[in-house]
């Protein structure tokens, strides 16, 4: 796939879930005292206010919620990844996660359709959770 | 200064976080670590704060951080802004704390400020946040995208349809055509809606509001002093902000969200219901957003906005004319000033050739963080 012209830049809040898919794995953060999954990282869990936390494996299962068909490019640098799609996920675990739905032509995409976030390779090897029906 | 005002409110809450110099750790962590300090110092549930101020930081700003804070701290607030007085903000948000709780917008205000300005290698900088970078990798980039992802899901729930957006867009030209001080000023129709191209799908060229360079302003002063100045007063009859989410990605729902309980309190306010409401001006966006206000604001029900805007319900001479002016659609964006200048104007009685007739109440929609974040006023000829 087309590398993106923008990548994040990890934080000491956001590092684990980087740092997970550098390997190819898709974490999410839960707290410690509530057990509640929570996305976008954060340093206090959003229904108990607890610092304590964990990063967990996730299945990367998960719903189309809703989807847009980027059909021009926004910004420059994104002309040859148009047409795209953006999609939030609900994730199986309960948070729902924005990336793009590949493996399937844009027009195709359905919301209620059902995949799993996969790490397909990019031209310049880096790695990017994305979902593929 | 109000009499009385001397020893009304309290602080019964402190924080502090942990500081130092190049701590490794976030502006977040450390505002979360003091607002989660002082609540549990003054012992108070979460739940009971309804105001939060914040300011965005200089390495990490971020839009509608107050907003941001919130969601991080699970909380859905009626009062929230974003204080940017550097040095002065810390005390300046306490001063308008009072304010807004001598209003009764708010019961409860939990103020954060302060920063990392230690750090290793270079700050961010630029207008970048943690939110971001789980946006702008995937080509999440700007306001088409994230509006849209709402507006597919108001399809999807209700079965609104393109032509029903088309019928905002084509309303707010009419207006605007009618408007001296208005950019796009052809009408349109709703072919030429439906012809136009596809950006972000659902959304074609003409849902979009373009870009343009405008500013508004309005002079706020007592009622009796108001009587003695040049023009007839325009009174504030009810006001109201609700805040559901900062990032509609992660909102509970895209398609309930703030404008319903910011109206509510607005109406309340005012005593008055959607049916004693003579114009609208409905911050627009994009047209999927003028749909989900009219429900919102109670003008119909949940998911009937878009049969609503049709048989020209929406357009001068219809039932509710909406966005008189011509909107951020088609007048100018003006962070939806405009508006307010727009619903004042037409409860003068001096829009001109697109003067609703008999006017005596205007309701004004401002919004923002994708239908998250919305200030609802209504305003009126008369004072109750």
């Amino acid at each position: 796939l087309i590398a993106r012209p923008v990548m994040p830049a990890p934080n000491a809040d956001t590092a684990p879930f980087w740092d997970g898919c550098k390997q190819g794995v898709f974490l999410l953060q839960r707290c410690s005292v509530c057990t509640t999954f929570r996305h976008p990282p954060s340093p206090i869990c959003p229904e108990c206010l607890s610092a304590e936390n964990e990063w967990l494996q996730a299945t990367g299962l998960g719903t189309v919620y809703t989807f847009v068909i980027v059909r021009e490019a926004l910004r420059r640098g994104w002309e040859e990844l148009v047409p795209y799609v953006v999609a939030v996920i609900d994730l199986d675990e309960g948070p729902k996660f924005v990336t793009n739905v590949v493996n399937i032509e844009p027009d195709l995409v359905t919301i209620g359709m059902r995949g799993k976030i996969v790490f397909p390779p990019m031209d310049d090897s880096s790695m990017l959770p994305l979902f593929a029906p | 200064v109000k009499e009385g005002l001397s020893g009304r409110y309290a602080i019964v809450g402190v924080g502090e976080s942990d500081v130092g110099r190049r701590l490794g750790r976030t502006d977040l962590a450390l505002h979360l670590e003091a607002a989660t300090r002082a609540l549990a110092d003054a012992g108070i549930e979460k739940k009971s704060i309804d105001g939060l101020m914040t300011r965005p930081t200089m390495a990490e700003p971020q839009f509608n951080y107050s907003a941001s804070l919130a969601a991080r701290l699970g909380i859905q607030p009626t009062y929230i802004t974003d204080v940017a007085m550097s040095g002065a903000s810390s005390v300046a948000m306490v001063l308008n704390a009072v304010a807004a709780l001598e209003a009764g917008f708010c019961t409860a205000v939990l103020c954060i400020n302060g920063d990392v300005q230690t750090r290793d290698g270079r700050s961010r900088g630029g207008l970048t946040s943690i939110v971001e970078d789980f946006e702008k990798p995937f080509g999440m980039l700007g306001a088409p995208v994230t509006y849209g992802l709402p507006a597919r899901r108001h399809m999807h729930e209700y079965g609104t349809t393109s032509r029903q957006f088309g019928e905002v867009a084509v309303a707010c030209r009419m207006h605007a055509s009618l408007n001296p001080n208005a950019v796009y000023r052809t009408p349109i129709t709703i072919d030429d809606h439906q012809r136009s191209r596809m950006v972000v799908d659902p959304f074609r060229l003409l849902d979009i509001c373009p870009r343009t360079d405008g500013a508004g302003a309005v002079i706020v002063t007592s009622a009796e002093r108001a009587r003695e100045l040049a023009q007839a007063p325009v009174y504030l009859l009810g006001l109201g902000e609700f805040n559901t989410h900062a990032d509609v990605q992660y909102a509970p729902s895209m398609t309930s969200v703030a404008m319903r309980r910011a109206s509510e309190r607005a109406y309340a306010m005012a005593k008055l219901h959607p049916r004693d409401i003579d114009v609208a001006e409905l911050y627009d966006c994009f047209t999927s957003v003028v749909i989900s206000t009219l429900e919102d604001y109670g003008f119909c029900a949940k998911g009937e906005g878009g049969s609503f805007v049709e048989n020209g319900r929406i357009r001068l001479g219809g039932e509710l004319p909406v966005n008189t002016g011509g909107g951020l659609l088609s007048q100018a964006h003006a962070s939806g000033f405009l508006h307010i200048t727009e619903a004042a104007t037409q409860m003068r009685g001096q829009a001109g050739d697109r003067q609703v007739i008999g006017a005596e109440t205007a309701i004004v929609s401002g919004q923002c963080g994708a239908l998250g974040i919305n200030a609802c006023m209504i305003i009126g000829k008369h004072a109750n």
